[in-house]
């Protein structure tokens, strides 16, 4: 039977071999290198931070937050669940863990977020983001990790790239999503009392969108949790390594450990990044009020108060 | 005098054959044949128009006649195909975007038919918007969003959320975030089309009122007829984007310029269209003193009526005689002239001019002819019962506001008297 291999063979892993080792590498890895610079330093000072932090301030704080936002329960589950991580020895590496989320998360939110405004607001762009973001959603993680390697090397921040590009379509697509979702005769409004575009994105869309890219968020926080174990394999510290280890060792007992610290983090994160999005259901909050709203003990402060006109 | 906005020549062509579009146009084609043909939708074609200051200016056709298009190309929402726009001379359908942006902010403001409020912020926040945009300091914004609250009925809400109010308060503070800025001209697109009868009815008096303090230049689109002749200092038609009558509400009610506006205006409430002036009489009368029973009577029968208004020498009203009192009274006294105070009635209908017929149902029911009278009581002119139905009806909406009336006329009036 014919088939077109017959015909033709296509060395297309030579290829790739060829550009990655000939050319991306060699030419462009001292600029890689420095490229990391600003997560290696974000990535320090919040691993040191947290491993600094005393654990029941740290716990404390969570179990607050997660008590204003997402209610009693998990609020108690996070003082359990942080109890039973530190009485099983796995606390400092939870911080790493932690420390890794953090700072995947937030260069996944300033690469994404301005990028998904700029998709909303151009169609060109977005058909040109749309087909690389379902690139990086779909193509394996293994697949990059070798080219990782080859121009930033092993370790921490390696392992942070690779979760980066992991997570970061879900906070493209659903900023995206809420710019262009905002009702069409409030732009219309907007544009009819004179606004210039970035008073029609500060004023009128980012707000409204806020919902959509909080749940953008969220799934860019799951996502990126989820990467923990196979950043590990590069070197990529925490609760990942805890598990890699076991894996490595037979070691049922050690990995279940690691796992179980990385499930506990994951419900935390989860329900209270949920819960800070589904606030914006009902009242819109400017960045200013939510981190104000993080640090006050009673619920969020009533919208409406003559003070915050404007 | 420049008019405050002035439209020349506005087309508007959606889609990308704009030009073979206009050219189809020109050679008479229809919207339809331009659609098969190019693919492209006329939205307006060529709209001309003035607006004075001060004037209500209402824009009234069907959904898919372009009024919401004219309306968003009177602020550049849309930008013309071709025409000019022009704003105190301005012409915005041609200008830079910051022109554009600093006439929104200081001259036109505009009421949607959704409201379109901020769900985010509080009513004063909302009312404020337009200040917002022009950099106004916190504190004197919202000082002057709540005037404009006020003056809207709507201070003591300042501080909810639009979502904790009904339809009608949500668009008074669409119109509070409007007039905020103090513009000079008002775009109303289909403001009261969402609401309930009801509280529509409750709007339109209220524009009316507040147009009275405020005297802006509005451009008001609605599907409602009835809500443009009550408005309307003037009134535009609008059919497959272009005007077919544009005129006063009595000119499109009594001389409708084609079938498409008579079939609109057949079943308008005309009670609300023409005051009294439109249906009264020269202000015929006689005068105490001078004339005699039997001079009144010779009047009656010269100008066909069955009473006629007495009046003083001021031509104040004094009374009301009717043929049939002054027969009777002839009969009785067997005396051939009675005294006209003697027969005369004190108790008689009077209205201003400018009283609408639906106000005048109630009077006009009693049968007697309606004294219309100035400020200072004097007989300006008489509305005949029979007048005010006749219009009501549309009888006479072809003729002039004061038929003669006719012969069959007077032998019912004789048939229901004598």
């Amino acid at each position: 039977m014919f088939s077109p291999g017959d015909l033709m063979t296509i060395p297309f892993d030579s290829w790739i071999n060829d550009f990655v080792r000939g050319w991306l590498v060699p030419n462009f890895r001292p600029a890689f290198r420095a490229a990391q610079v600003p997560i290696t330093m974000t990535l320090n000072g919040l691993n040191g931070f947290f491993l600094w932090m005393p654990m029941l301030i740290t716990t404390a704080a969570f179990a607050l937050a997660a008590w204003r936002y997402a209610g009693r329960g998990i609020a108690i589950f996070t003082l359990l669940g942080f109890a039973f991580i530190d009485m099983i020895g796995l606390w400092p590496q939870t911080m790493t863990t932690l420390a890794m989320i953090v700072t995947s998360v937030l260069f996944c939110a300033v690469i994404g977020i301005p990028l998904g405004i700029l998709a909303a607001r151009s169609d060109r762009l977005w058909s040109v983001t749309r087909p690389v973001l379902d690139i990086m959603q779909t193509i394996p993680s293994f697949v990059y990790l070798v080219p990782i390697v080859m121009l930033f090397g092993v370790g921490m921040t390696p392992g942070i790239i690779a979760t980066i590009i992991f997570a970061l379509p879900p906070i493209v697509r659903l900023t995206n999503l809420g710019i262009r979702n905002v009702r069409g005769d409030l732009i219309e409004a907007s544009h009819a009392f004179g606004s210039t575009g970035w008073q029609m994105l500060w004023d009128v869309q980012f707000p409204l969108a806020l919902r959509t890219i909080m749940a953008g968020l969220n799934q860019t926080l799951m996502l990126a949790l989820s990467m923990v174990v196979i950043a590990a394999l590069i070197g990529a510290g925490g609760l990942g390594l805890v598990v890699n280890t076991g894996l490595g060792r037979l070691d049922v007992g050690g990995a279940t450990a690691g796992g179980v610290g990385i499930v506990i983090l994951a419900i935390v994160l989860d329900r209270i990044t949920q819960g800070m999005g589904e606030q914006n259901n009902v009242q819109t909050v400017s960045l200013r009020q939510a981190v104000i709203n993080l640090f006050r003990l009673r619920g969020p402060e009533p919208q409406g108060e003559p003070g915050k006109a404007g | 005098m420049q008019a405050k906005l002035s439209v020349k020549n506005v087309f508007k062509i959606f889609g990308d054959k704009t030009d073979e579009a206009l050219s189809r146009l020109e050679q008479g084609e229809s919207k339809e044949q331009i659609f098969e043909a190019t693919g492209a939708t006329v939205g307006v074609r060529d709209a001309n128009f003035d607006v004075d200051e001060g004037e209500i200016f209402v824009v009234m056709g069907l959904s898919g006649s372009g009024k919401s298009t004219l309306v968003r190309m009177l602020n550049g929402l849309i930008p013309p195909t071709s025409g000019e726009v022009l704003i105190d001379g301005e012409d915005i359908a041609d200008c830079k975007k910051d022109v554009l942006r600093r006439i929104r902010r200081e001259k036109v403001a505009m009421v949607f038919q959704h409201f379109a409020l901020f769900p985010h912020w509080t009513v004063a926040e909302n009312a404020a918007y337009g200040l917002k945009v022009k950099g106004v300091p916190a504190a004197e914004r919202r000082e002057r969003a709540i005037a404009a609250l006020e003056k809207v009925g709507l201070g003591s809400r300042a501080d909810s959320l639009p979502s904790e109010l009904s339809g009608g308060m949500q668009q008074r503070v669409g119109l509070a975030r409007g007039l905020a800025t103090d513009p000079q001209i008002l775009l109303m697109d289909e403001p009261f089309g969402a609401l309930d009868p009801l509280i529509r009815r409750e709007m339109q008096d209220e524009l009316v009122v507040l147009q009275k303090e405020l005297k802006k230049t509005i451009v008001f689109i609605t599907h409602d007829l009835n809500e443009a002749l009550l408005l309307g200092d003037r009134i535009a038609i609008m059919q497959d984007g272009r005007f077919v009558q544009v005129g006063t509400a009595q000119e499109i009610v009594s001389a409708p310029a084609d079938d498409y506006v008579a079939a609109f205006v057949a079943d308008i409430d005309r009670g609300r269209v023409f005051t009294a002036e439109d249906v009264s009489n020269a202000a015929e009368a006689v005068t105490l003193g001078e004339a005699s029973a039997e001079d009144a009577m010779r009047a009656m029968e010269d100008l066909n009526r069955h009473a006629l208004y007495v009046v003083d020498g001021a031509n104040r009203v004094a009374g009301v005689v009717t043929y049939q009192d002054l027969a009777a009274a002839t009969l009785d006294n067997g005396a051939p002239n009675p005294i006209l105070e003697d027969v005369m009635l004190t108790e008689y209908p009077t209205v201003d001019a400018d009283v609408q017929l639906y106000d005048l149902y109630g009077a006009a029911s009693a049968g007697l002819p309606i004294a219309v009278t100035d400020d200072k009581d004097r007989l300006v002119g008489v509305v005949e019962p029979e007048a005010v139905f006749a219009q009501l009806s549309g009888e006479n909406g072809e003729q002039d506001a004061v038929p003669p009336p006719s012969v069959e006329d007077e032998k019912i009036k004789e048939g229901a008297h004598v």
